[in-house]
């Protein structure tokens, strides 16, 4: 393993050094696709983000593949009602691994100003493992680039080894996560227990 | 500048860079694929359709076959189009037998759509 140091100085001078983990994740972070999927105005921010003025083509993420199978990244733009969520799960696990979440918007994270809803989902993250979440109704794309540069760091320092090495190469991680069924009053299961820890307050 | 033995070898040469040029990155990322990563299917990824919905009901369904008048019907009206405009264009050239065979034709086609009218199909109430 090459010292930081010295790989700074061979920099200086020219002389360019990697390993293969660094340059498999550079090709990885470069390369996000994601989802056609827009659930509600978060999308229209999305859309937005990934014309001319705001470029998500920068940073290779301008290829919004129609198809779940293409793509890497499912941007959860918008209000999840309880009728779309078993869709949005169905459509992650037919995504090819590895995969990423953004759940975009405060409707995505939490159910957001629609929360009392008795037919929203109050946040996503109680099916799928969100990787990264951006607060605002709705986040200006200069947000969404936020956290696409955010994932982007989170996947360029992932070990290709070791205890947490990217889903993909973790034969121990599920591809698949249950997918909800409609129940007389409520999704079923509500949440997935495996994916969705909440906190538990204790008043005193 | 010397001349090769064979003068097509630099071709050959340069189309078996390019093919292996071609096919070096899709074995590399074939062979990490498969000696690297787990596959992980599942009943959903392996499903045919991708709208997000489960599939149900099965392909081989029934499909009412009443529009096909309708479709035959249509037909009539768009081949009689069709002939109708370079008879037009040539009417005043053609020949005796050339005019009675298109009013045979006419009157086939018209004969369909009376056919259909006096059936009832045209009525939709």
């Amino acid at each position: 393993m090459i010292e930081e140091g010295l790989k700074n100085e061979l920099q200086k001078q020219g002389v360019y050094v990697t390993s293969l983990q660094e340059l498999y994740n550079w090709g990885r972070a470069n390369s996000v696709w994601p989802l056609t999927f827009g659930l509600a105005c978060c999308a229209i921010e999305m859309m937005a983000a990934s014309m001319s003025r705001f470029d998500l083509a920068r940073f290779g993420a301008e290829v919004f593949r129609p198809s779940p199978r293409q793509a890497d990244l499912m941007i959860v733009a918008g209000t999840v009602t309880k009728k779309m969520a078993p869709l949005v799960v169905r459509l992650y696990n037919q995504m090819p691994e590895p995969k990423y979440v953004i759940a975009m918007g405060a409707c995505a994270i939490s159910g957001g100003p629609f929360k009392q809803g008795y037919n929203v989902l109050k946040g996503i993250d109680r099916y799928l493992p969100v990787d990264v979440a951006i607060p605002g109704c709705p986040p200006r794309p200069e947000a969404l680039i936020h956290a696409i540069m955010t994932l982007q760091e989170k996947i360029r320092n992932q070990k290709l080894t070791g205890p947490d090495r990217p889903r993909h190469l973790n034969a121990e991680i599920e591809g698949e996560y249950p997918v909800p069924a409609y129940g007389k009053h409520d999704l079923e299961p509500p949440k997935n227990p495996d994916v969705w820890q909440p906190p538990t307050m204790t008043r005193t | 500048m010397q001349t090769p033995e064979n003068p097509y070898l630099v071709l050959v040469l340069l189309m078996a860079a390019a093919v292996g040029f071609a096919l070096t990155p899709l074995a590399a990322a074939w062979a990490w694929a498969h000696f690297f990563s787990p596959q992980k299917p599942g009943n959903d990824k392996n499903d045919t359709y991708e709208c997000g919905l489960a599939s149900k009901g099965d392909a081989w369904i029934h499909f009412r076959s009443e529009y096909y008048l309708y479709g035959i019907i249509f037909l009539v009206f768009d081949v009689e189009t069709i002939f109708l405009l370079p008879f037009a264009v040539s009417f005043t050239g053609l020949t005796v037998g050339a005019f009675v065979a298109m009013i045979i034709f006419l009157v086939l086609l018209v004969e369909g759509l009376v056919w259909a009218w006096r059936k009832g199909f045209l009525s939709w109430t």
